[in-house]
């Protein structure tokens, strides 16, 4: 332990997690106590390490990008954007505009899943049930939203290098708009009951402040840097995607306390919304898909019909993720098919589909970029999320390194809460919003 | 500050230091000698350069092209938006070097992952132990020469205070 326990002032020693009831995600504080006041702390993290880095290395670049998912798993989908603009970055190319458009209203709907966890699980550890209730309830909505275009509802594995996995469910809009609804209404009540609520102010006023110098000494980003009033938002800084056609406000605290957290990351919500809204608005337009009256075959059928002829026109194959059919492929992945999938319809019924699907997994082959290193960072639901490749020329990256947000903040974690009460540490935690998969890879 | 003054102006002040510099897109590329490392960083921390943001510190194991490890530092300035890489090499037998704990307080943990992941040992570091690994893991796991499935007896923890 970094620390001594000095039994000549009394001190105690207690646990607290790494499976704690009180604690959202695994981690283990040991703090040293004179009556209630912490004299001194330990974090340790690491329970969930799963070898991310290593796993990656081993791995191709197309059949890594499920593992992203599972980093910061509460807003999957922007760890899918990071990795996939990353290895752009390295190959030199660019999404269509539509994917582009897509990818920012995907990237904006897990950012408000991800805040609305954070203040949810924050509200909860201060006894604030309700609030909790109410915005597990808006974040299913925002993941209806989501599992209607990707098939899934966290582990999505959605954007992928070169563009999206499909286009948006036809019937996207009707829930979209269900969703900003009901969100705006969440957030108002949850204004309502939280703002001047004595028990949560005065767990959270005055409460895990640090100085903007400290915060940024402590590498912090994200809104517990914008919290103690440094404007810094990559959206903002290095604007990636259609970020700078979008009319958004960078909210900030003052004081860098618990409670400037939680007000940060509610007008946060806001300032998301207004993207989605002003994303699905803009989204430019697709190709139509061929109305073909050929009923739906199955991918074995569809072989043994191309087995005896030429299969001309349409085929629509089921199962088939929606919108992922040949004709919205220009719109929605990039043209050059060396760095992503063919059509499924190419795949099941063309020589040449099946043999650039089989090159595409075949061992030494698919995605190949050039030597060099790349870092690319976006702005993920805790801060500034990086992606550090280093390329041999070979398919599998030579090293893969994640800067996660969360490390630096939780870094800070003792700082926080020396010299304060017990019953601090959790509200000073709550607002850091740790997340196991992002902390310890 | 543009990119190409602030090359000019390091290689005045640490003449023979820089080993390499070019740029990738605005940002910086920066190869610098080992032993200049703190002196180097201590300078672009501070203005007229003012990269104050420690975005990133990690390791690469070239031991089997280059023999050596490589540090690679991200440092970002909020002023100016624009990042800077600055890359030291180790060699592969002796894999000790400075610490910036002094400087940035996120190095304290950073370095400790890099010392858990790859055995790189930091002079001047607070509390230099393993950070995701537990305390009787063998070896040093983002080695190339770590096998991807080598399995561990686990560890007995015991209590670790």
């Amino acid at each position: 332990m970094t620390f001594e326990p000095r039994p000549e002032r009394n001190s105690m020693l207690l646990n607290l997690g790494p499976s704690h009831p009180a604690m959202h995600g695994t981690v283990r504080i040991m703090v040293e106590l004179e009556g209630e006041r912490i004299l001194n702390s330990e974090v340790e993290i690491g329970y969930l390490h799963r070898g991310f880095e290593k796993t990656c290395e081993n791995r191709t670049y197309f059949t890594l990008l499920p593992y992203t998912d599972r980093l910061n798993y509460v807003s999957p989908l922007i760890n899918n954007a990071g990795y996939a603009l990353a290895m752009e970055k390295l190959l030199g190319i660019e999404a269509p505009e539509r994917a582009q458009y897509i990818r920012v209203l995907m990237c904006e709907l897990s950012r408000i899943s991800d805040h609305l966890t954070s203040v949810a699980a924050m509200g909860m550890e201060c006894g604030a049930f309700t609030v909790f209730l109410y915005m597990m309830k808006a974040r299913e909505y925002i993941w209806d939203v989501i599992e209607f275009t990707t098939g899934a509802r966290m582990t999505a594995s959605y954007i992928r290098i070169g563009g999206v996995r499909a286009d948006l469910h036809p019937d996207y809009r009707a829930a979209l708009e269900k969703a900003v609804r009901e969100t705006r209404k969440v957030l108002k009540d949850v204004h309502g009951l939280l703002d001047g609520n004595k028990i949560f102010l005065d767990r959270t006023k005055g409460l895990g402040a640090l100085t903007p110098e400290e915060a940024v000494s402590y590498g912090w980003t994200g809104p517990c840097l914008r919290s103690t009033g440094v404007r810094y938002d990559v959206r903002k800084s290095r604007p990636y995607l259609v970020y700078d056609r979008l009319d958004f406000d960078v909210p900030l605290g003052s004081n860098g306390d618990n409670y400037d957290r939680y007000m940060v990351r509610m007008m946060e919500l806001d300032q998301s919304l207004r993207i989605v809204e002003q994303t699905a608005a803009a989204l430019p337009p697709r190709a139509p898909i061929a109305a073909g009256d050929r009923r739906p075959v199955e991918p074995s059928e569809a072989i043994r019909i191309s087995r005896g002829q030429r299969v001309v026109g349409p085929v629509r194959l089921s199962p088939n993720l929606e919108g992922s059919e040949k004709d919205v492929y220009g719109d929605i992945q990039t043209a050059d098919r060396r760095w992503t999938l063919p059509p499924k319809e190419d795949t099941y019924t063309t020589m040449e589909g099946l043999i650039n699907h089989f090159l595409f997994f075949m061992q030494g082959r698919g995605i190949r970029p050039p030597k060099g290193e790349v870092y690319f960072s976006v702005e993920g639901g805790n801060g500034e999320l990086g992606y550090y490749i280093v390329s041999d020329g070979t398919d599998r990256p030579y090293r893969l390194h994640l800067r996660a947000p969360c490390f630096h903040i939780v870094s800070a974690l003792e700082r926080l809460i020396k010299g304060r009460y017990v019953a601090d540490v959790i509200p000073t935690f709550g607002s850091l919003n740790m997340i196991g998969g992002e902390l310890d890879r | 500050m543009e990119p190409e003054r602030v090359i000019g102006d390091l290689e005045k002040r640490f003449p023979g230091e820089i080993v390499e510099a070019s740029r990738d897109g605005v940002d910086l590329v920066l190869v610098i000698r080992l032993e200049a490392l703190l002196r180097i960083m201590g300078s672009l921390k501070e203005p007229p350069y003012s990269y104050k943001l420690l975005l990133d510190l990690t390791c690469v194991d070239f031991r089997r092209d280059a023999g050596s490890f490589e540090m690679v530092y991200h440092l970002y300035s909020l002023d100016a938006g624009r990042r800077v890489r600055v890359k030291v090499r180790l060699p592969a037998d002796a894999p000790l070097m400075d610490s910036l704990a002094s400087l940035w307080r996120n190095a304290n943990w950073l370095e400790r992952e890099v010392y858990d992941m790859f055995g790189v040992v930091f002079k001047g570091h607070p509390d230099l132990k393993r950070i995701l690994m537990y305390d009787g893991f063998e070896g040093f796991p983002l080695r190339k020469d770590y096998p991807l499935r080598r399995r561990q007896p686990k560890a007995d923890k015991g209590n670790t205070t």
